[in-house]
């Protein structure tokens, strides 16, 4: 019997943050009805988080910059096994993306000509960021939140989806329960867009939320999608680590674009020690030069702090392993020091970083100004995602579309700090709209037997909460140990036994949800919502470890001791995770799409 | 370590009492992190909200020891641990369930505020061209948070219940941060008169005094606000002089 509210509308959009906001816009702007649906409050998403900035090569600071140059420090960042058509669209359009972001409303600090500011970051050839302070992301959310409120779209806030309904391979809808009383609800709809963001919380440590257990890859997979590049997790290098109770919290690489240097217990800048090959011609080698270049010498090279983030991530993991850490287990992270350089250095820092200073000052009792922070590697994106085209962001799967951090392509190997941001925009953009049009061109069918995959789905959200008593355990357990498990067998460093042994224990933790208890009733009850997010999160971790156990190279953020090298032939091939007939996970390798040639002399141009 | 007692209010709109939890304390511990630890030792279902536990998304607010707070921001050792630590949810609006409350209204009152609205661009390709002083000047009432903290604290809302009279120190920020904004070119001083009912403030300012984000709401918020409304409806001389212009 139907127990459930129904809503219907022509898109359906899953999680508010930037791209599903954005996505939403853009379909509403097309004419059709749209409905939002997010687990937290409006404006509360991870989006909120993103402090740096967003990448777009408006040319500012720098006017050698231009759509070209972003999109080779992109695929170079990415190590060249990025889905480059979405790299390219991403480069030439995040610049529009970032004015019209202006238009609505967003505020971001001015150059001395009165125009966006841009700032140095990670991998990025010229100063590319738009920002405001420190809480660029905030500023972006919020801007999307109150432009999206005047436009009719539908939010359904605090609402959690357990299941997409299909007619045939075609999504049709979407299940799912609102988090206040527990009751279900039935979303009908032409077209489906996942903007549900990451899977930090697979982790021990980590950046994200709660909410980031990987809804929309899992979703998507049990719909059949593909999801690709599932081994690539990007480990921040900087993360608080003390005290323990905010361990795995962001530190901005903004700290290292304004000046920030890196330091172990022996007070030396460790990341001088180790240049990539491919980074050895734009990185400086020595302090001064890499102090110029923050301080915006076009002449300067960046200083090593400014490598990719798996990089830092890797040296600052070699440096504790030393025994040169810091005394909480990390490495040290000083801004304070650049009051030796300028006059109003406190000020300066302040103002540039307002929310890490007001940050360790309330969770740490730091004083950024005066002292160094601890710092060390936090888990805090995935690359890997849902398979999308790179025109029109449709999955695999006709009618589900996914945009931002739960689609994958863009990023390859490894992301580049700042195109998330600019990755939400583009990409949600275009999801809004291919969405909003394959809703016109396609009649929405929906009948009985849509109706009983809804039914199916009522079943399996309330099994948790109707086993109560029958002593299995408790979703909390299960979500910890797996937590314990993945950062220690799947984390930062990897090796074949590990990865293994990894897939076995995400395996046996399957068998071991299906009896997981939550107990009290329906009514807001994070044990049970818990409960229901752990399916999403094992299937995750499983893509995961499966994926990171069968890539016998290193490259990007997918770092194995037992083949330290990059391979020439993985280089080439891209694994593919999908549901197979029996229910079992499987994983295929497929051939990289060979690059155009114009884009592949970018590609030579920029070397 | 050391066990502290806390007492959480457990209940929903029908009603609920305090309930006893007693937890260990680690250094730098934070309340949120207390709730958590008790959520998953021996109450999987107390509900509160909570997201980026860095101070920076508003998601958890509730009353600690009767002060309106960041549950992720309040540092257990600066609260007294021999004896019991009370946290409920905050009073200004009806309660869901345990810490969670139902803030839907402030998103009703936002749809009503008019919305920003830019000049015509500086420059032929569409951009603006903004001063940095001009964007310094806004910055503080852009950072806000939205955790409700202010309004929770207002008695014109939590003891007065001028829900449908008055926006709130919240809205009255945010109207600041369209009024300040360098591009923006609406009037919304009518408004913040009538539906917005500006007037009902009494500058206590003990919005500014719970403000997470050190935003001085009062001050650099409402007064200019309030200023400006009776600039516009209250001058004695411009009242005359529409008087005899017939404007």
């Amino acid at each position: 019997m139907a127990d459930y509210q129904v809503h219907e509308h022509d898109v359906l959009v899953i999680g508010a943050g930037g791209a599903g906001l954005r996505a939403a816009i853009e379909a509403s702007a097309a004419g059709v009805s749209v409905g939002l649906v997010c687990k937290s409050l409006l404006g509360k998403a991870h989006t909120v988080m993103a402090e740096g900035g967003l990448a777009a090569a408006l040319g500012n600071v720098d006017d050698r910059d231009d759509w070209s140059t972003h999109f080779a420090d992109t695929m170079r960042g990415g190590q060249y096994v990025n889905n480059w058509r979405m790299a390219q669209l991403h480069a030439q359009q995040a610049p529009e993306r970032a004015r019209e972001l202006e238009a609505w409303g967003a505020v971001f600090d001015r150059t001395k000509d009165q125009k966006i500011l841009q700032r140095n970051f990670g991998g990025h050839k010229y100063p590319r960021l738009a920002h405001v302070g420190d809480r660029t992301g905030l500023e972006m959310i919020r801007t999307l939140q109150d432009h999206g409120v005047h436009l009719g779209i539908d939010v359904h806030m605090e609402h959690t989806i357990v299941e997409l309904i299909q007619h045939g391979d075609r999504v049709v809808g979407a299940f799912g329960y609102d988090r206040e009383k527990g009751n279900f609800r039935l979303f009908k709809a032409g077209a489906v867009i996942l903007a549900t963001g990451g899977i930090g919380r697979a982790f021990k440590i980590t950046s994200n939320s709660w909410e980031y257990t990987g809804d929309g890859h899992s979703l998507a997979y049990r719909a059949g999608a593909d999801l690709i590049d599932m081994e690539y997790v990007q480990f921040h290098p900087t993360g608080m680590v003390w005290p323990p109770s905010v361990r795995g919290i962001l530190v901005t690489e903004g700290v290292r674009g304004e000046g920030g240097v890196l330091r172990n217990s022996e007070k030396k800048r460790f990341m001088f020690d180790d240049i990539p090959d491919l980074y050895k011609s734009s990185t400086a080698d020595n302090e001064e030069e890499g102090w110029q270049y923050t301080q915006g010498d076009k002449d300067s090279r960046r200083p090593p702090e400014l490598l990719t983030r798996d990089h830092v991530a890797r040296c600052i993991v070699r440096e504790i392993k030393a025994g040169r850490g810091s005394p909480h287990g990390g490495v040290f992270l000083d801004i304070a020091w650049i009051k030796e350089r300028l006059p109003n250095g406190e000020d300066h820092i302040k103002k540039k970083l307002p929310s890490m200073y007001h940050q360790f000052k309330e969770l740490a009792g730091i004083d950024i100004t005066n002292q160094p922070m601890e710092v060390g590697p936090t888990t805090h994106y995935v690359m890997g995602g849902i398979r999308v085209d790179g025109d029109s962001q449709m999955s695999t799967v006709p009618g589900l579309f996914a945009a931002g951090e739960c689609a994958a392509g863009l990023h390859g190997a490894n992301r580049l700090g700042g195109n998330s941001l600019s990755d939400l925009l583009v990409f949600g953009k275009l999801a809004g709209e291919n969405a909003a049009k394959f809703a016109k061109d396609n009649a929405l069918s929906f009948g009985k037997e849509q109706e009983e995959q809804a039914d199916a789905a009522r079943r399996k959200a309330l099994a948790p909460i109707e086993r109560q008593d029958q002593g299995g355990d408790g979703p909390y357990q299960i979500q910890f140990e797996l937590q314990d498990k993945m950062q220690e067998l799947v984390g930062i460093v990897r090796n074949q036994d590990d990865l293994d042994k990894g897939v076995e224990t995400v395996l046996a933790m399957k068998e071991r949800a299906k009896t997981v208890t939550a107990p009290g009733n329906r009514q807001y009850n994070p044990g049970w919502h818990t409960a229901l997010d752990l399916d999403n999160l094992l299937t995750v971790s499983e893509a995961i470890a499966r994926a990171a156990a069968e890539r016998h190279e290193s490259r990007g953020a997918h770092f194995r001791e037992d083949y330290t090298a990059k391979d020439e032939q993985w280089g080439k091939t891209t694994l593919v995770v999908k549901k197979g007939a029996d229910g079992e996970m499987t994983l295929t390798k497929e051939a990289v799409r060979t690059m155009p040639d114009d884009l592949q002399k970018i590609i030579e141009e920029n070397k | 370590m050391a066990s502290v007692t806390f007492k959480i209010w457990r209940g929903d709109k029908d009603g609920g009492s305090f309930a006893d939890y007693q937890t260990d304390i680690t250094e730098g511990m934070v309340v949120l992190d207390a709730v958590h630890q008790i959520q998953a030792e021996s109450a999987s279902d107390l509900a509160c909200r909570w997201n980026c536990k860095a101070g920076k998304c508003g998601s958890c607010s509730a009353e600690v020891n009767g002060m309106p707070k960041l549950m992720c921001m309040t540092r257990m050792e600066d609260l007294p641990t021999d004896q019991p630590i009370t946290i409920e949810p905050i009073h200004a609006f009806p309660i869901m369930k345990d810490l969670v409350t139902d803030v839907s209204w402030n998103y009703e009152v936002k749809k009503r505020i008019k919305k920003f609205k830019p000049r015509s661009p500086d420059a032929a390709d569409g951009t603006w061209r903004i001063a940095q002083e001009d964007v310094d000047r806004v910055q503080e009432f852009r950072k806000c948070i939205e955790c409700f903290l202010c309004q929770d604290v207002c008695h014109v809302l939590r003891d007065h219940h001028k829900h449908e009279e008055f926006i709130g120190p919240r809205f009255f920020v945010y109207a600041a941060a369209l009024d300040m904004h360098p591009l923006d070119t609406e009037n919304r001083l009518e408004d913040l008169k009538d539906e917005g009912g500006i007037g009902f403030c009494n500058i206590t300012k003990c919005c500014t005094t719970v403000c997470p984000e050190h935003i001085t709401i009062t001050d650099n918020a409402i007064i200019p606000l309030k200023e400006r409304v009776v600039d516009e409806f209250y001058d004695p001389i411009k009242k005359l002089a529409k008087i005899f212009t017939g404007k």
